[in-house]
């Protein structure tokens, strides 16, 4: 801990000298001011608060937002899911299935039973529960869907919107590790022209596997990976480009498996979204200078039979979120970092007649950090004024993106997003600059 | 100054010429095949190349069929009433029935991906799937948006078809093609309310290049040539209702133009040529960000021959391929392997077996390039953005994979007990006795493989590898010494 308070100071000097030069120097500059200040732990980009992280957690398949911030207040809502509906708080648990939880100042809407973390969260003053986050024309395929959410354009075209938020903080070269993406892919949302994001499904794949077939190739693959220009490759050639980008691999490699081979502060329940988020935990304790990270979780399609499913769903996330959350406050990082949760869609307001919900529309998204304005925001949408047999959407997850980019990331989120979005009052924190 | 389009001297097609050839105009060859176009001589070695000479090979699989096709008039009706009558049962029903049409079809999709990869792998004619890649990368269209596979298998047909043809024929066949003209909207480009999207792109990356000598009222007016240009299940359709035939301002030139003669106007113009000639040299010569001196005057003079010949393919590639230019030694190793060329060039050149194509169609995924579906209607960027720290992990790592079976450990890449039998690569080194001299098998290896000299230093490493070893040359050393080439940073360059 005392090396990282130590870090951290030098961290925030560093930052307060860049925050003053970035207002008035235009960025080549500033790159070169960066490099004179020869701090090897920031390589972000200027203009970008250095101690703000973004992490995103993706719930795959379409999650059901009914039945994760439940509307008990409304008897709609029990008429139109008599079996699967998730009862009031206070409410004797019934064929295994617990009442709702109750939140404060929320009229008529509590949480799923099994987000006792998220409970704990939002008790704390560290959840924003975004109530019918949507977009017009709602798409129902997952695909395309998903693309919208993660391209924000509607026709789900071009690049990803996080992608595009680090092309425009500074045109020309991309941050090495500015965002990582923890899964087999990297989503498209971080897919920038200039930008490319850094994806692994586990911090051990990132690296050679080579070496696993003889004792005897580990040693000259090093030299020939870490060896940097050889043969006289002359400055910006495509020899040189690939030697040094060979050489930041198996330094990205190093320095990410080190991060996760430390103990974890606290500790966190066996799932996969928390290993997940452990990784990421472990990568900012390790003062990486990723900006964004992401994380996700599949298996909310929930056609059929969902309610068991769909209940494991919501502990896997509760718990994880909030170990994650803990290990921030632990490591001293909580108010760098801002959690954002959503999906790609909500589910059909009427349950199906396999006791599961099909493909819906609008749904809450969840932030979480200390700098939050905590509590509900919106109003929950109408279960009779339906479109469809679907929810409408109340705020455009536009909106929240610009939001989370403007008063989180401090960047022009109308560059980055291609048009205005209303802007709830979401981030109370200004940059501690 | 020299023209740099006068072809290479005949003697200066030597062994490392003809390799370069191969692996530029193609996925790269054995020992033995680069021996062959040697002694084919330069001139016989391109027309043999560029006229498809080869068999084709592995048709597409008989059983790939229109999977996606619209609603029935009697499904239509049948939704309409269950809607009417608030029938949840049978909306859901419908519901389903196409979803699952959707899932079969994506299944379909990806045993395309893996076809086409496996055609690439054994075709005798590699220069005309290498060129259908590029044109797929130039009339980019994604599975993803028009989700119909069959759709992009015809797709993929036409453009094979044409691929060294003309490619006037390209642009007028691409905006009759279903895929095409669903991914970019012009479906819905309708007289009263006419949809942009094909008109911009066809200007902007099809034909001219982005901001060259075109307006934005330009788009306007060609894309109400366009409207009515739309498809009926898998064919093209011309529907006259919704065809605007006013006069329309193009370019300059006025007139009730179609869609047909808004094409024509753009070919006429000289910045096409160009545009489309320095893409094919960026694909086939050099994509570093500062290409040689020369380079300019390369591209123009072939662009000037593309519009003399009126965008023949065929001859401009000829010109390209016996060209000194082609040869010289800055546009040697200066293309940046794709992952589909870093894939399918390991497997022809190294020998490998071709191992699982569901892994490699995975890997190529992770590395950037999946099939189908280019990440955008720009296509691939190409060149250094197909290179980052976690792309280069995983192309080090297909190597492996290709050379022992391995499987990586957490992924879900089948391993593969296949045979790997190294002894092309080394047969020419065996003395009388049988024996290989270990220096000697390490140059030649890694000259072969890597294309071109390796660095001293190198070299050095892999005879300290086999020397730690003990020396003697075992199909195994062979084996872990193209791991450890197909680790080399340089071996990202063709």
């Amino acid at each position: 801990m005392s090396d990282n308070a130590f870090t951290r100071r030098l961290f925030l000097e560093r930052s307060l000298t860049l925050a003053s030069l970035a207002a008035t120097v235009p960025c080549f500059i500033e790159r070169s001011a960066l490099g004179m200040l020869g701090n090897p732990l920031l390589s972000s980009q200027p203009g970008v608060p250095d101690h703000r992280i973004l992490v995103i957690v993706q719930l795959g398949g379409g999650n059901d937002g009914l039945n994760t911030v439940v509307p008990y207040g409304s008897p709609d809502y029990y008429n139109a899911r008599p079996q699967i509906g998730i009862r009031a708080p206070g409410a004797a648990a019934q064929n295994g299935q617990q009442a709702a939880l109750e939140l404060a100042n929320a009229q008529g809407i509590g949480l799923h039973p099994n987000l006792t973390g998220f409970k704990e969260l939002y008790d704390g003053g560290l959840l924003t529960v975004v109530q019918g986050v949507g977009y017009p024309n709602p798409n129902r395929s997952h695909f395309t869907s998903m693309d919208i959410w993660q391209t924000g354009r509607l026709d789900a075209k071009g690049s990803g919107w996080i992608g595009r938020y680090f092309d425009n903080t500074c045109n020309g070269t991309p941050i090495p590790e500015g965002a990582v993406a923890i899964g087999r892919t990297a989503p498209l949302a971080m897919q920038g022209d200039i930008q490319k994001p850094i994806a692994f499904e586990s911090p051990s794949l990132f690296r050679w596997l080579g070496e696993d077939l003889h004792g005897a190739m580990k040693d000259p693959y090093d030299a020939i990976n870490r060896a940097g220009a050889v043969g006289g490759a002359a400055a910006g050639t495509q020899r040189e480009f690939l030697m040094r980008t060979a050489l930041d691999a198996q330094v990205a490699s190093d320095k990410i498996r080190a991060a996760v081979a430390k103990q974890p502060l606290v500790e966190y329940p066996q799932s996969g979204l928390a290993n997940q988020l452990k990784t990421i935990g472990a990568m900012i304790r390790a003062e990486m200078p990723t900006r964004v990270y992401y994380a996700s979780m599949g298996g909310f399609d929930t056609h059929g039979g969902q309610l068991g499913p769909h209940a494991n769903l919501m502990r896997q996330l509760g718990d994880s979120v909030l170990a994650f959350q803990n290990d921030m406050k632990a490591q001293g990082n909580e108010g760098r970092v801002l959690t954002m949760v959503f999906s790609e869609f909500g589910r059909r307001v009427k349950q199906n007649a396999s006791n599961g919900t099909d493909h819906g529309t609008a749904a809450p998204m969840f932030l979480i950090g200390p700098s939050m304005k905590a509590g509900v925001c919106g109003s929950h949408p109408s279960l009779t004024e339906l479109d469809q047999g679907d929810l409408k959407y109340g705020i455009d997850f536009r909106s929240v993106y610009t939001s989370v980019l403007e008063d989180w990331m401090k960047a022009p989120a109308d560059a980055i997003l291609r048009g205005k979005f209303a802007k709830p009052e979401l981030i109370v924190a200004k940059a501690k600059a | 100054m020299p023209n740099p389009l006068q072809p290479l001297a005949k003697k200066d097609f030597d062994y490392a010429a003809a390799q370069h050839l191969l692996n530029r105009a193609g996925f790269g060859g054995t020992p033995a095949q680069v021996r062959a176009l040697v002694e084919l001589g330069l001139d016989d070695a391109v027309d043999y190349i560029v006229e498809f000479k080869g068999d084709g090979a592995l048709p597409p699989s008989a059983e790939f069929a229109g999977v996606m096709r619209p609603d029935t008039p009697e499904e239509r009706e049948t939704l309409r009433r269950a809607r009417a009558a608030g029938d949840e049962e049978t909306i859901l029903r419908l519901q389903r029935e196409r979803q699952a049409r959707e899932k079969s079809d994506r299944e379909q999709l990806a045993e395309m991906q893996k076809w086409w990869l496996a055609k690439m792998i054994s075709t005798g004619r590699p220069l005309e799937e290498k060129l259908t890649l590029f044109w797929h990368g130039h009339f980019a269209t994604g599975y993803r948006t028009i989700e119909n596979s069959y759709h992009m298998l015809a797709q993929n047909a036409f453009l094979r078809a044409n691929a060294a043809g003309n490619f006037a024929d390209l642009v007028r066949g691409i905006i009759r093609d279903p895929a095409m003209l669903k991914y970019l909207d012009n479906d819905e480009n309708r007289r009263r309310s006419p949809n942009e999207n094909l008109a911009r792109e066809l200007m902007e990356l099809f034909t001219l290049g982005e901001g060259n000598d075109y307006t934005e009222r330009d788009i306007k007016e060609g894309a109400r040539a366009l409207t009515g240009m739309t498809f009926r299940g898998n064919d093209f359709f011309f529907n006259a209702q919704e065809h605007d035939p006013t006069p329309k301002t193009i370019l300059g030139r006025t007139g009730s133009f179609s869609g047909d003669e808004f094409v024509s106007i753009i070919l006429e113009h000289p910045v096409c040529a160009r545009f489309i000639a320095s893409k094919l040299y960026k694909f086939f010569v050099n994509d570093a960000p500062t290409p040689p001196k020369d380079a300019g005057d390369a591209v123009s003079r072939l662009a000037k021959d593309f519009r003399a010949k009126r965008y023949e393919i065929r001859p401009i590639l000829k010109t390209l391929f016996r060209s000194q230019h082609f040869y010289a030694k800055d546009n040697r190793l200066s293309v940046v392997k794709s992952p589909t060329q870093l894939m399918v060039q390991t497997i022809r050149s190294l020998g490998t077996p071709t191992r699982e194509m569901s892994a490699l169609s995975q890997a190529g995924d992770l590395m950037g390039q999946q099939l189908f579906q280019p990440p955008s209607v720009k296509g691939w960027d190409g060149g250094r953005a197909w290179i980052n720290t976690a792309t280069l992990f995983v192309r080090q790592n297909i190597v492996v994979y290709l050379v022992t079976g391995r499987r990586p450990a957490a992924f879900d890449w089948d391993p593969s007990e296949l045979a790997y039998d190294v002894s092309p690569l080394i047969a020419h080194l065996r003395d009388a006795g049988g024996g290989v001299d270990p220096n000697e098998a390490v140059r030649a290896l890694a000259t072969f493989a890597l294309g071109g000299e390796p660095a001293p230093e190198r070299l050095a490493e892999l005879e300290q590898f086999l020397g730690a070893l003990g020396g003697t040359v075992t199909d195994d050393r062979v084996k872990a010494m193209l791991c450890l080439i197909g680790a080399m940073p340089e071996y990202q360059l063709c």
